[in-house]
């Protein structure tokens, strides 16, 4: 699904913050990113969303090569990638069930079709009874949980969250963690990058340690 | 998932690409949706959203568009330019006018000569033109109604017979007659005539109607480019105000064209708008003009002046194209707006 081969990542004229990274994410895995702030964690994540280019090696994504891809060509493969961003990125003028829904509606999906989904997921993150209020009056918690439910209403074959359980309290993010394991039960594969040793500690998975910019694997 | 459909009815037109990963994402929600309930252990809610969702937000937000300043600039604009197209159709409805009322007459002028008297020549210049097909009508002006004519620079008690004046002969015609023939035989057989078709006057007036409505659609250009560029800056300055909308519309998959829409949409609404407001101020004008300039009194000069100028009544040519403007300005501010986004992504990109 993912390969990474020797990439390494610089921005501008600055040091390397990913050097040979390679590594190998097969269809419906599991897997954490962690490692010290700093390490490279996002911009590893930023890698495999298609929003920065390696600086060397080689990067493909469905098996396509993500140096030779067109500008028209990357929204398609974005839509088959959920992302989890650590500052949630909602849009403040929209209610929590249009952020939600933005997917879709981007895609040209009628209301008709996915009213329904979208307010099962809102229920089921905990936002039911948010639904209608803006991103403004929600809490850090709330706002970490509308973005993974934004992530996750196109279901995608994979799931990239930055630290998805750094907003909310230990039973949500165990909750979280179980509706990552349930999807990925399901068949999307899931990279989730943290520092919370204690998530990790609750499901055991493949581990990419970066350290320094270079990446260490614990199967 | 949730399929509204009557028995028989065919699925709504769509790429099947879309209907494809549509379905697939409903169909892989479902069972996430349902496997995520197992775990809460309690039902979905059941309840429609959609009239909730009816009048959904925009995407980007119609206020971070600069819209008042925008909206005058829009409106001064549609209002130059319906200006300009209603004063280069009353120029060319006049100049046409003219054009008719010059050609359907034609003169015959009579200089006097020793070979005969100029009256004779009259008399016989009068009747070949009468003989002539398409002619309508031929009438001598007296010495009296020439002496008239030369009043304003000569005078009143000048002598006629110090001067060799020569008469004239108002002809009309239609379009059917031949000039040339009349001109030949005129030249022919009566000593002194020679015929004015008033071709040089309208050369002339062609000429100023042509530079008039080049004029004209120069300036609507002008006006049309000065709009385009004002919206190219609004539209960045409404990208860079939405950068975080558009950051988060290319994470979601969302394609230039999509991002280009929404702005599109946007600036296509206040360019009816404001193209709206210009050009029905204009039309307001033009109307308000045609009643004070058909209610002016009835003096000699006054009328003599509407009788060469006309009202100021652009007719209903004129209502059209200041309404085809108002589309027009409206369908290029939408384009710009559109094609600056598009080339805004690809330059950031």
């Amino acid at each position: 699904m993912i390969r990474f081969e020797n990439v390494g990542l610089r921005y501008g004229l600055g040091p390397e913050v990913l050097r040979d990274v390679s590594f190998r994410i097969a269809p419906g895995s599991f897997q954490y990113v962690t490692g010290p702030s700093g390490a490279g964690k996002t911009s590893l994540l930023r890698l495999l969303f298609l929003s920065l280019r390696p600086t060397r090696g080689l990067v493909r994504i469905f098996d396509q090569d993500a140096a030779t891809l067109t500008r028209d060509s990357v929204p398609h493969l974005r839509r088959r990638i959920g992302i989890v961003f650590q500052d949630f990125r909602l849009l403040d003028h929209m209610t929590t069930y249009e952020n939600v829904a933005l997917p879709l509606r981007v895609l040209g999906t009628s209301e008709a079709h996915y009213g329904r989904d979208v307010s099962e997921l809102l229920e089921w993150v905990g936002l039911g009874d948010k639904m209608w209020v803006h991103p403004p009056v929600l809490s850090g918690g709330e706002k970490q949980r509308a973005a993974i439910a934004r992530a996750l209403i196109t279901k995608p074959e994979i799931l990239l969250a930055d630290e998805p359980t750094g907003n909310v309290d230990p039973p949500l993010a165990r909750r979280l963690l179980r509706l990552f394991i349930e999807l990925n039960r399901l068949g999307t594969s899931v990279v989730i990058a943290t520092h919370d040793l204690g998530l990790m500690d609750q499901h055991d998975a493949r581990r990419l340690v970066l350290n320094h910019g270079r990446v260490d694997i614990y199967e | 998932m949730n399929d509204n459909r009557r028995p028989g009815q065919p699925p709504p037109l769509r790429r099947k690409r879309r209907v494809r990963a549509t379905h697939a994402a409903r169909t892989q929600l479902s069972r996430a949706a349902d496997a995520a309930r197992q775990l809460r252990g309690r039902p979905g809610p059941g309840d429609d959203p959609h009239s909730a969702m009816r009048g959904a937000n925009p995407i980007v937000p119609p206020q971070s568009v600069a819209r008042r300043a925008l909206l005058a600039l829009v409106a001064i604009m549609s209002f130059l330019a319906c200006l300009t197209v209603a004063a280069v159709t009353l120029v060319g409805e006049r100049a046409d006018n003219w054009q008719r009322q010059i050609a359907d007459e034609v003169t015959i002028q009579i200089r006097p000569s020793d070979t005969s008297p100029i009256d004779e020549a009259v008399a016989r210049a009068v009747d070949i033109a009468a003989q002539t097909p398409g002619v309508r009508s031929a009438t001598a002006l007296s010495a009296d109604d020439a002496a008239r004519l030369l009043e304003p620079w000569l005078g009143s008690g000048f002598d006629r017979s110090e001067l060799p004046v020569p008469l004239l002969i108002a002809v009309s015609v239609t379009a059917e007659a031949d000039l040339a023939a009349l001109a030949r035989r005129l030249r022919d057989e009566v000593p002194g005539a020679s015929l004015d078709d008033h071709g040089l006057w309208l050369e002339r007036l062609a000429a100023m109607a042509r530079i008039t409505t080049f004029g004209g659609f120069f300036i609507l250009a002008l006006v049309m480019a000065a709009t385009a560029l004002c919206v190219v800056f609004a539209t960045r300055g409404a990208m860079a105000g939405n950068r975080d909308v558009i950051e988060v519309l290319h994470f979601v998959g969302a394609e230039d064209s999509y991002v280009a829409g929404e702005f599109q949409r946007h600036f296509l609404i206040l360019g009816l708008k404001g193209a709206g407001i210009g050009g029905l101020v204009a039309m307001v004008l033009f109307a308000v003009l045609g009643i004070f300039t058909g209610l002016q009194g009835p003096t000699p000069e006054e009328a003599q002046l509407r009788s060469l100028i006309g009202g100021v009544t652009i007719g209903l040519p004129g209502y059209i194209g200041t309404a085809l403007t108002i589309m027009l300005i409206a369908v290029i501010i939408a384009a710009t707006a559109r094609l600056t986004v598009r080339r805004t992504l690809r330059d950031l990109d």
